[in-house]
């Protein structure tokens, strides 16, 4: 056979001396790099993408996985993923795939924003001590509030307020469907979201019956495809989500290939069983900001009006296209910036379109204040939130709201290894392979998944407490608590941010 | 929307009074309050607002300016001469004090806008607002600190004792006074950035740091208020002018979307209060004041006092007779009152609200 020229980029070795040959990491591992050769573990490296599972369940810490030093010559130009896609292209002749977000080196402003502190002049605010608020409620908002008297002489709201959705922490869970990842996978999601008062969402692959007690804590997700789209699905939720795009693959559609869809799958997404799960690039309904505009009106009619949010890729022109979005009446406009995660999607794709989250969270934020609409709409900001700092970053740049879903995959054992698309996923992730999927208990791993939300809880509780404010609203859009390194004054401009020391 | 401001802070002391039958009091009591609290300030800012100062103009709004240099009073005269009726022009009357060595040209006028000017839907106040924000703005070396009816502010930088006697405070009488010293924390010097602050009949003195002040300054771009100062003072009295006068707010309600209750509580009342409560929160959430801070604000119907969620600044309140007190330390009360009815700190969050009698 012939042997690839792009070499492996990792190499599994196994230590001879401690192995016990009890084939667990056979077992184990998704992608067959273990077989068993009558006496020994027979490797074959070329498979390795370092996701570890085979790391973690040996008995005798008798793996190592490295990068393979055997690498092309340095070079400044060509880097290493430049010549390897083309080999791989000039083997195959097809678009290299991959997951997860981009890991090119491109700036990442989060780490170029410090934010402030107080001292003397205000004073700071212990949370362990204070009370310290982080709920925050999604939607439409009046520009006023308007009271009349009631009969007992008290004031009363004089209308009622469009329809909200509370979430006690500004923190979320991206779309993710069912196919995409694994039902284990998503029950983690809804129960954890549950359990911390805030939502899941299911993605464009519909839902599935297991997840319907979660129904409070879930917005469905209608996409270009269409799939498992109906009045009841509708209804499930608290709010329904058009996917127009997605930051990780801006302007392209989806497409599951038919071995990733068995029964379960095939059911929640109303489509065959084996055949391909193709989501156009555009949907064939919407070409249009009008189009757009009656889409949302006609799933608010068939949902007694659920807040309708809109999920887009933060694209170059994305402050004129989220006004175009409120105006259109949506009640929420999700931004997905371009170190958005992805299932699959080809990779020139992934690293070359859409712009950084944190851009386009404050170009729309000015934009709908400059035009007035900003109660309008709630923003959510996603694409490459990392830890707390992230999220408080992103609220101060003026989002109502984060979500996650890498840092959320890491918790039930991802390593972003980058191959979800191969359907293999060695921790029952990004994978629908009964043996594989099995091995994600939803109970266990909820309980990590709320471990994580909590302590960023915590975190974000600090960060208020130092910024001496104990509610989150005042940390929203509250720029002037934000300072940039390095960074020049065009960015400073377009942040509405001031460099460190003024 | 520039970002590239530098904030303005600063703490300090703060005393109001206001008589609810309206008896006219003289200033010789404000300022012995103020004067009281002088290790609250550092000499850099002190101000006294006072209402019914002025009936027999009491229909005419009271422009009290200043200006740098005289030059641009011809460029604001002929601006007022455009837009309003001027019934009256003078000079503030002030006093030579050996403390305060220079001043700004201190002029004011009582005008009323031209009926012909208010073209469209234009409410007459929004007028006057939109004028002041105009001159405040665009008018270098000119400057509104005060454009209410029947009412004035008074203020510069210099301590409590030296700015009533430059202004003669003692000489004015009211019933309802604020008064304010300052202790800035960065570049001091500007008349204009002594408290209180004003727009039409609401004057403003604050003690504390607006810790939310980024959000409250973006949020009032968004209706088309220019901060200018950069003071969280100008940012509270926009706030109120917002939620009372623009959006019809009760003064009880707006207390509570800027200082709103915790969720906590809001969760425990009833459900009617509940709704009312909620629906500010989510609706004013870009309002809320957070930090620390204590505020008198007067207007022409009353006083009220605002404290933080959590109390990080003082505030005190005292009754007797008709007359009620507020101040940032009970000794500043004491001062003119020495034995009141009651004494009593206002807990966090809760306002005091005091109205005059018809
Ligand atoms: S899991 Fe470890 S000990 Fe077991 S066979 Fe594999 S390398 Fe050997
Ligand atoms: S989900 Fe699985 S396949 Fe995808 S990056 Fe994480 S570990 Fe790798």
């Amino acid at each position: 056979m012939f042997k690839s020229l792009a070499p492996p980029e990792y190499l599994a070795t196994i230590d001879r001396e401690k192995c016990i040959r009890c084939k667990r990491c056979i077992q184990n591992c998704g992608w067959g790099v273990y077989s068993w050769g009558g006496d020994k573990i027979v490797i074959n490296t070329s498979k390795c993408v370092k996701c570890l599972r085979c790391y973690h369940y040996c008995p005798e810490e008798a793996i190592e996985i490295v990068d393979n030093p055997t690498k092309f010559k340095n070079n400044a130009y060509w880097g290493f993923h430049n010549i390897r896609n083309i080999k791989r292209q000039a083997e195959t002749g097809g678009i290299p795939l991959t997951g997860m977000g981009s890991d090119l080196p491109y700036t990442i402003l989060f780490d170029n924003l410090l934010i402030d502190a107080c001292q003397v002049t205000n004073p700071s605010i212990d949370p362990l001590r204070e009370p310290m608020e982080l709920r925050t409620y999604l939607g439409k908002k009046p520009s006023s509030v308007e009271l009349e008297k009631g009969k007992d002489g008290k004031p009363r709201l004089k209308d009622r307020m469009p329809p909200q959705i509370k979430i006690e922490v500004p923190i979320i869970f991206s779309p993710m469907s069912f196919g995409s990842i694994s039902l284990n996978a998503q029950k983690v999601l809804a129960h954890a979201a549950r359990e911390c008062g805030i939502l899941m969402n299911t993605g464009e692959g519909g839902l599935h019956e297991d997840l319907l007690p979660y129904k409070d804590n879930i917005i469905v997700q209608v996409a270009s495809g269409r799939f498992g789209v109906n009045p009841e699905y509708l209804n499930a939720g608290v709010a329904v989500e058009i996917k127009i795009g997605q930051g990780a693959k801006p302007g392209i559609g989806g497409h599951l290939p038919g071995e990733k869809i068995p029964l379960e799958v095939a059911r929640t997404r109303m489509i065959p069983v084996g055949t391909d799960a193709l989501s156009p690039a555009p949907q064939h309904d919407i070409y249009s900001i009008e189009d757009l505009r009656q889409l949302i009106y006609a799933i608010k009619e068939a949902t007694n009006y659920k807040p309708v949010s809109v999920k887009i890729a933060a694209v170059h022109n994305v402050a004129a296209i989220a006004s175009g979005i409120v105006r259109a009446g949506a009640d929420i406009v999700y931004l997905d910036g371009f170190r958005g995660g992805t299932g699959a999607a080809p990779s020139i794709i992934r690293d070359h379109l859409g712009i950084p989250i944190e851009y386009a969270i404050a170009a729309v934020d000015d934009r709908l204040r400059q035009e007035g609409i900003r109660n309008e709409a709630s923003i959510i900001a996603a694409g490459g939130i990392r830890s707390s700092a992230d999220a408080a970053k992103a609220l101060a740049l003026g989002a109502d709201s984060v979500a996650i879903a890498t840092a959320a995959l890491i918790t039930m054992g991802c390593t972003t290894c980058g191959k979800c698309y191969t359907g293999n996923c060695s921790w029952g992730i990004t994978t629908q392979r009964p043996e594989l999927t099995a091995r994600l208990d939803p109970e266990i791993y909820a309980d990590r998944l709320v471990n994580l939300i909590h302590a960023w809880t915590h975190e974000l509780k600090e960060i208020l407490g130092a910024l001496g404010i104990n509610a989150v609203e005042s940390l929203r859009g509250n720029r002037e608590r934000l300072r940039g390194v390095g960074l020049d004054t065009q960015t400073l401009d377009i942040l509405g941010v001031k460099p460190a020391g003024r | 929307m520039d970002h590239n401001y530098q904030k303005d802070i600063s703490g300090c002391g703060l005393t109001g009074l206001i008589s609810t039958k309206k008896r006219m009091i003289g200033g010789a009591d404000i300022v012995k309050s103020l004067c009281l609290m002088n290790d609250r300030g550092n000499g850099l800012g002190a101000g006294y607002a006072a209402y019914g100062i002025y009936p027999k103009f009491k229909d005419f709004y009271a422009f009290h300016i200043m200006f740098d240099e005289p030059s641009v009073r011809r460029t604001v005269e002929e601006y007022l001469k455009n837009n309003y009726k001027v019934e009256k022009v003078e000079e503030i009357p002030t006093f030579p004090v050996k403390a305060i060595s220079i001043s700004p040209l201190l002029v004011r006028y009582f005008v009323q806008p031209l009926k012909e000017r208010l073209v469209g839907e234009i409410a007459e106040d929004d007028f006057v607002v939109n004028s002041v924000m105009k001159i405040n703005s665009e008018v270098e070396g000119a400057y509104i600190f005060s454009s209410g009816k029947n009412m004035g502010a008074f203020k510069g930088v210099g301590n409590p004792s030296d700015i009533a006697e430059f202004f003669r405070i003692e000489d004015y009488s009211g019933y309802i006074w604020t008064a304010h010293t300052r202790f800035p924390t960065n570049t001091p010097g500007w008349w204009g950035g002594a408290h209180p602050f004003t727009l039409l009949d609401w004057s403003i003195v604050h003690n504390g740091e607006i810790s939310s002040y980024g959000i409250n300054k973006r949020y009032l771009e968004m209706y088309g208020y220019k901060l200018t100062l950069l003071t969280d003072t100008e940012v509270v009295t926009y706030l109120l002018d917002l939620l009372i006068r623009k959006h019809g707010l009760s003064i009880p309600a707006a207390a509570m979307a800027l200082a709103s209750p915790f969720w906590k509580k809001i969760d425990e009342m009833e459900k009617d209060d509940r709704e009312v409560l909620t629906a500010l929160r989510q609706t004013y959430g870009s309002a809320l004041l957070n930090g620390p801070f204590s505020i008198l604000f007067g207007h022409g119907k009353g006083l009220v006092g605002i404290n933080d969620r959590i109390k990080l600044r003082p505030l005190v309140a005292a009754v007797k007779d008709d007359i009620t007190y507020m101040a940032s330390e009970e000794s500043a009360i004491r001062a003119i009152c020495p034995a009141p009815e009651k004494v009593w700190a206002p807990r966090a969050g809760q306002p005091v609200i005091v109205e005059l009698e018809d």
